[in-house]
């Protein structure tokens, strides 16, 4: 029997009861519909982190200072400032493929400007942080590196904090008040948005770092620096010679654990995205029982089928149907309505996420290969479920389904 | 000169296993029918002449013995064969016709054709079917489907659906059964019509007066062949009809 017409006779059995049908299919709609939906969910939010730690800055890598134990027990990375002056500058003059260096100084504290005033976070950094982190500048200029050496009160800020302390009006050449130092500004910053934490990157007062230690924090030592490599792929190489340089002077020996952390944003990111890829691949996996859930219905209507249509088998043998005909109509039907069922709940799973990121802001990402999965996976469910009940037709003996009632 | 054997059955037995019993459906029967004969196989139930049909019908085969249809040996055949003769070299018609619901009468008779090989493209599916259909004056009611056609009508169709694929032999199990006698003779009708035109008939009834329709009788019981006569005052269909109207006239004058 050619493919037309076992097709034909296929869609006609399902056209004959037409609610089974819609409701068998049903089951494979929503599987297939909840599968696109969840995986386009778990890759918008992968895709979210992806992109905000490209918003970091391009090929940096970060130095944390110690892990300090403190009675046996592990503060944590950053706990303790065991990053000196001199190490920031031994970095930046003995590391080969280092373009920029800066070193983090943060600090909260409210800050004035006229009447008005806000808490917000103090960031020490030296002139090329803006550059590091890739973030433009607005209105204005960075401090310069001779500000930073002579630790001037200057400050650039963040377009949150214009927008609070000065409204529409331009920041650049006003006075601030932080700690009730006067700082005057110099540069505003562009827009960055949120951070991956959820908060308000641009809610932000950078100065140098060398005011920020002496006038705002009092500390000595720094708790991060951040490093720009010359390219992707002396990341490494400079994350080892950075390492090698501060256990040197840290006057570690061999065996001894760092105290220090060398991170490259890869490894950052890495670790950010492989949790998202979990939380994709447990979505998926959530969905994907609905979909097994639609199969086994296909299943069971197909084994009714085959026994309300005993007779009709019984017929179509005695007129010379092979049991591979009646296999191949079977098993048409499974699929037939495993693959219809499939394509409508791709265009439902694609609306769903649609909506999510229309109504609700939810980032989604529909990527062709979930749909193309998905459609694949569909047409397997048909295929593994309708099997058992197509054999099952077949092997059916022409002279016991003849005389079936 | 006689004509070639469509049917020689050598000796051919079937035993079916039920529980711890052996049942001898069928017993070291052998018999010949030749192209153009019009046979009905006659029996009590239990005689054997079903299970005698469906091993003529290819739907079973025998224990022992050897069956050669058309020259080809049957007895020994794997499933899919078996379809490849039911489809090409018999056609069957039931009892309770067996047409398919919902589909109509053409299609129905195009059902084997579906299942030929080679494939026979569609538009000549149509023009065999209709032909088919011509050649039982049904025509005109092609688009019908079975719940739209009567009794007679129906079995008609499904005789046309054996026809479908010229095939050597016609099988026919208990095809008035569900008829009254007036539809009865014509569906006979139909079938002398047919043996006319050189189509070999065999038929399972237990009707004798149906019986006395056809050219040969073969009577069974308990899975042998007793008897094997050449009927002797062979009814004619027509004839038959006329008679039973103008009965219906008598009875319409005299009251």
């Amino acid at each position: 029997m050619r493919i037309f017409a076992i097709g034909k006779v296929a869609v006609r059995a399902l056209q004959k009861n037409l609610l089974r049908t819609s409701l068998t299919m049903l089951g494979i709609i929503i599987g297939v519909g909840a599968v696109i939906a969840m995986v386009s969910i778990g890759n918008g939010a992968k895709s979210q982190i992806e992109a905000q730690i490209a918003n970091l800055g391009q090929n940096n890598i970060m130095v944390m200072s110690g892990n300090v134990r403190r009675g046996g027990v592990g503060m944590g990375f950053g706990s303790s400032g065991t990053l000196t002056k001199e190490d920031l500058t031994s970095i930046e003059k003995e590391v080969i493929g280092l373009v920029a260096i800066s070193p983090e100084v943060r600090s909260g504290a409210q800050v004035a400007a006229g009447n008005q005033n806000l808490q917000t976070s103090i960031l020490g950094v030296s002139a090329e942080y803006t550059e590091i982190r890739s973030w433009p500048i607005e209105i204005g200029s960075s401090f310069s590196p001779q500000d930073v050496k002579a630790g001037n009160k200057v400050a650039i800020i963040g377009k949150t904090t214009a927008k609070q302390l000065f409204g529409e009006e331009d920041p650049v050449g006003q006075i601030i008040r932080i700690k009730n130092a006067p700082f005057v500004v110099v540069g505003q910053l562009g827009g960055k948005g949120m951070s991956m934490m959820g908060s308000d990157q641009d809610d932000v007062v950078m100065v140098p770092w060398t005011s920020a230690m002496t006038r705002l924090t009092g500390a000595t030592t720094f708790r991060s620096l951040t490093v720009q490599a010359t390219s992707g792929d002396a990341l490494t190489d400079v994350q080892n010679q950075i390492s090698e340089l501060l256990r040197q002077r840290h006057k570690l020996q061999p065996g001894q654990d760092d105290d220090f952390m060398v991170r490259t944003q890869t490894e950052i990111s890495d670790a950010a995205t492989s949790t998202s890829k979990t939380m994709t691949l447990l979505l998926g996996a959530i969905a994907s029982v609905s979909l097994l859930v639609g199969g086994i219905g296909i299943m069971n209507i197909m084994l009714v089928s085959v026994t309300e249509r005993t007779r009709e088998i019984g017929i179509r043998m005695a007129v010379g149907a092979k049991g591979s005909d009646i296999m191949w109509q079977f098993l048409v039907e499974a699929v037939f309505l495993s693959v219809t069922g499939g394509i409508i709940g791709i265009a439902l799973g694609v609306g769903i996420s649609m909506l999510l990121s229309s109504k609700m802001n939810w980032p989604t990402l529909t990527s062709s290969t979930s749909i193309g999965v998905a459609f694949a996976f569909s047409a397997a469910v048909g295929i593994f479920f309708g099997f058992y009940p197509a054999r099952k037709a077949a092997q059916l003996d022409p002279i016991d389904a003849l005389r079936y009632e | 000169m006689t004509p070639p054997s469509i049917i020689h059955l050598d000796s051919v037995s079937k035993t079916y296993q039920t529980g711890e019993f052996q049942v001898h459906a069928v017993r070291n029967v052998s018999l010949d029918i030749h192209a153009g004969e019009f046979v009905a196989i006659m029996g009590a139930s239990g005689s054997g002449k079903s299970t005698m049909m469906n091993m003529l019908g290819c739907l079973d085969r025998p224990t022992s013995g050897k069956f050669l249809l058309d020259g080809i040996d049957a007895s020994k055949l794997s499933r899919n064969k078996l379809a490849e003769i039911r489809n090409h070299k018999i056609g069957f018609v039931f009892q309770g016709f067996n047409l398919l619901a919902r589909t109509s009468a053409l299609e129905n008779v195009e059902l084997p054709m579906l299942y030929s090989r080679p494939a026979i493209p569609s538009s000549e599916q149509h023009e065999r079917a209709r032909k088919a259909l011509d050649m039982v004056g049904l025509a005109q009611r092609a688009d019908h489907h079975p719940n739209q056609l009567s009794g007679g009508q129906q079995q008609r169709v499904a005789i046309a659906r054996a026809l479908a694929l010229t095939p050597a032999l016609l099988l026919a199990d208990e095809p008035t059964g569900n008829l009254d006698s007036r539809t009865s003779i014509e569906v006979m009708g139909v079938f002398q019509k047919l043996n006319d035109q050189g189509i070999t008939i065999v038929m399972v009834t237990h009707e004798l007066d149906i019986a006395n329709y056809t050219k040969r009788v073969i009577v069974m019981r308990d899975g042998r062949v007793i008897t094997d006569t050449p009927v002797a005052n062979r009814l004619s269909a027509p004839e038959e009809i006329e008679k039973l109207e103008q009965e219906q006239k008598a009875i319409q004058l005299t009251s």
